[in-house]
């Protein structure tokens, strides 16, 4: 079974600035791993998400980030989106919806852009996964907008894990909300991954929630350029 | 492109009352182009239309156009007179069918005065070869004396019906003490409107205008000499002058001899124009003025595109969430350029469709005001190729103008990526 994700000898330094934001030699995430990343703000965690997304790609050396054992790097920029919408959900930290999209069609939105994800979600997965985060039918067709932030971020976890992405993104998906939201939240993200058997990279700096992961890893100190600036 | 066509219409309806605004402003500007340009070529069709199948107008020398302004549009005055024994002569020439004297220079209450003969009701022809034809009444005999035929907007705008005493005035009728006010007309019939000048025209006979002249000497009453109504047929009434000539030839072919025939008159100096070729002069100066009108109209065009543009724009820093969404879920920064230019292109499309409705729904209800009140014949048929030609030119124009805010979408998303910064 190859990784999920595969990080090697990756520096990354943003235009103009002079030091490195983000020096990572090593990380691995296996297939259908709970990965809970510990990051607090100012440590590149921004920027190693959007690498591990392909959104960027590391801007020098011979340092790659691979998804699937396809590396970002060796695809133009449309493959890369297409890799992207085939393989990978994502979750914002707030103001993951469409606002004028329905709940329903908020969930389907990947399998608009991913032919693959749209064959292994098959139909009713959108109702299925919506139920399964504990959305009541009767929010399915209302607009997106009108919804709390903790149904709003059970409706992103349902988007992300439409037709079952080898990988999810988070990214302090539960810092909005409060703790008895946030520990329900949890629930149902841990399990629809597992059923899903996708692989779950969680960045947060809320440690509280680390226990419920297989592996749990420091960006402070996974990240050899946050330490030294620190 | 698929994925985007139900989003792009979503989004835009989700923003529906600036979009709107748009929408209204792309239509004001479809409508008064194509309203314009409606316009344009009705106003030329009709002026064009103001004589036909007349082959030769005949005049004192003078300008062309000049002759042509005074003799069919009655617009300033004749310089000089033509004597009415060239026109007698005129009309006996082999090639000439007819010939319609017109003699001009009084006035009623601001309506031209038009003295001609008979031959004028039988023979003049406007717009597609249309005759002249009352609505009322009839037209005047020969001699018919002191009997007056209303074209329709002068009966319509006077109130005047038949049997209504009318009082010539001399010249443009500035100076009361210049009426022929002892010499009263009686309308005796009532043009239908033809949308040309003659609508406008108060039509006397000749020998009418050459009675109430009787008493007058170089535009002035003779003091000490009074003719009344009454006596004037004691008098010679056979005209002596005229102001101009229209000429139908038996063959056309013969115009161009006629015409230098005329120019080469041995008994007095004339001139010959030819209608058609005095109209084009004379639209190439009245052209200036409804080209400078479609150029502003373009103006408003472009600025409506230009609002366009800034609306999308001024709205896209608050839609970089929306982009970072789509581009979690997979969409390409193409993707967002397509879906911007996507919705302009439906922005424009639905500002351009409702100017271009709207368009035809004012000219199927002003047309009959407008042939009323000007004259003016509106055709509320089909499009004009040239009304096509415009609308393609405001779609591909907005479409255009969508791609800038189409290019800032795809920019920003490559630069925010996922993290957008709002």
């Amino acid at each position: 079974m190859t990784a999920a994700v595969q990080v090697r000898a990756l520096r990354h330094t943003w235009p103009g600035a002079s030091t490195p934001t983000l020096i990572i030699d090593a990380l691995d995430v296996d297939a259908g791993q709970t990965l809970f990343l510990r990051g607090p703000s100012g440590s590149g965690k921004s920027t190693l998400l959007a690498l591990l997304a392909g959104v960027l790609v590391a801007d020098g050396g011979d340092g790659e980030v691979r998804l699937l054992d396809a590396s970002w790097r060796a695809m133009s920029a449309a493959q890369r989106d297409r890799h992207r919408a085939d393989h990978l959900g994502y979750i914002f930290q707030q103001f993951n919806l469409l606002p004028y999209l329905s709940v329903i069609d908020n969930v389907r939105l990947p399998c608009r852009f991913s032919a693959r994800r749209r064959q292994r979600a098959g139909s009713g997965a959108a109702e299925r996964l919506l139920e399964r985060m504990g959305m009541d039918a009767s929010l399915w067709h209302r607009a997106a907008g009108v919804l709390s932030v903790g149904q709003q971020q059970r409706v992103a976890a349902a988007r992300a894990l439409i037709g079952a992405p080898e990988v999810v993104l988070a990214d302090e998906p539960t810092s909005a909300l409060d703790e008895d939201l946030r520990d329900a939240f949890m629930t149902l993200l841990l399990e629809r991954c597992a059923e899903a058997g996708s692989a779950l990279v969680f960045v947060s700096h809320d440690a509280r929630l680390a226990p419920r992961f297989s592996r749990r890893v420091d960006l402070t100190t996974l990240n050899a350029a946050a330490t030294v600036a620190a | 492109m698929t994925p985007l066509l139900g989003l792009a219409a979503r989004s835009a309806w989700n923003r529906r009352f600036v979009l709107a605004l748009v929408v209204a402003s792309i239509a004001l500007s479809t409508f008064l182009l194509l309203g314009i340009e409606r316009i344009r070529q009705d106003v030329r069709a009709s002026f064009s239309q103001a004589v036909s199948g007349t082959d030769l107008i005949v005049g004192a020398r003078t300008g062309s156009v000049q002759l042509l302004l005074y003799s069919v549009f009655r617009i300033g005055q004749a310089t000089q007179n033509m004597r009415y024994a060239s026109a007698q002569a005129l009309a006996g020439h082999r090639a000439v069918a007819w010939m319609v004297p017109l003699s001009l220079g009084d006035s009623h209450r601001g309506f031209p005065v038009l003295g001609t003969s008979a031959a004028y009701f039988a023979h003049f022809r406007h717009g597609n070869r249309q005759s002249l034809s009352l609505s009322q009444g009839r037209a005047f005999g020969a001699p018919g004396l002191f009997e007056v035929v209303l074209g329709a907007e002068v009966a319509r705008r006077l109130g005047y019906a038949l049997g209504q005493p009318v009082v010539i005035s001399h010249g443009d009728g500035a100076l009361t003490a210049n009426d022929h006010a002892d010499k009263p007309f009686t309308v005796v019939g009532v043009l239908a409107p033809t949308g040309t000048p003659v609508d406008r025209t108060v039509h006397i006979s000749l020998e009418s205008m050459e009675a109430i002249h009787l008493d007058w000497v170089a535009g002035v009453p003779l003091p000490g000499l009074k003719v009344p109504a009454d006596q004037v047929t004691q008098h010679d009434l056979a005209p002596r002058q005229i102001t101009a000539v229209m000429l139908g030839l038996k063959s056309r072919a013969a115009v161009f001899s006629v015409q230098r025939d005329i120019q080469s008159w041995r008994d007095e100096p004339l001139m010959a124009i030819l209608p058609g070729v005095a109209l084009d002069e004379l639209w190439d100066v009245v052209g200036l003025g409804e080209r400078a009108l479609l150029a502003i109209s373009a103006l408003v065009a472009v600025v409506s595109a230009a609002g366009l543009v800034a609306v999308v724009l001024a709205g896209l820093d608050a839609r970089r969430r929306e982009l970072a969404i789509l581009r979690a879920v997979g969409a390409s920064p193409r993707h967002m350029l397509a879906l911007l230019a996507l919705e302009g292109g439906w922005v424009t499309l639905a500002g351009v469709g409702t100017g271009a409705v709207l368009h035809t729904v004012a000219l199927a209800l002003l047309a009959p005001w407008a042939q009323q009140h000007f004259g003016l014949v509106l055709n509320a048929g089909a499009a004009l190729a040239t009304q096509w030609g415009l609308i393609g030119a405001l779609l591909a124009g907005g479409f255009l103008a969508s791609l800038v805010p189409g290019w800032r979408a795809y920019r920003l998303s490559l630069a925010d990526g996922l993290s957008p910064r709002t």
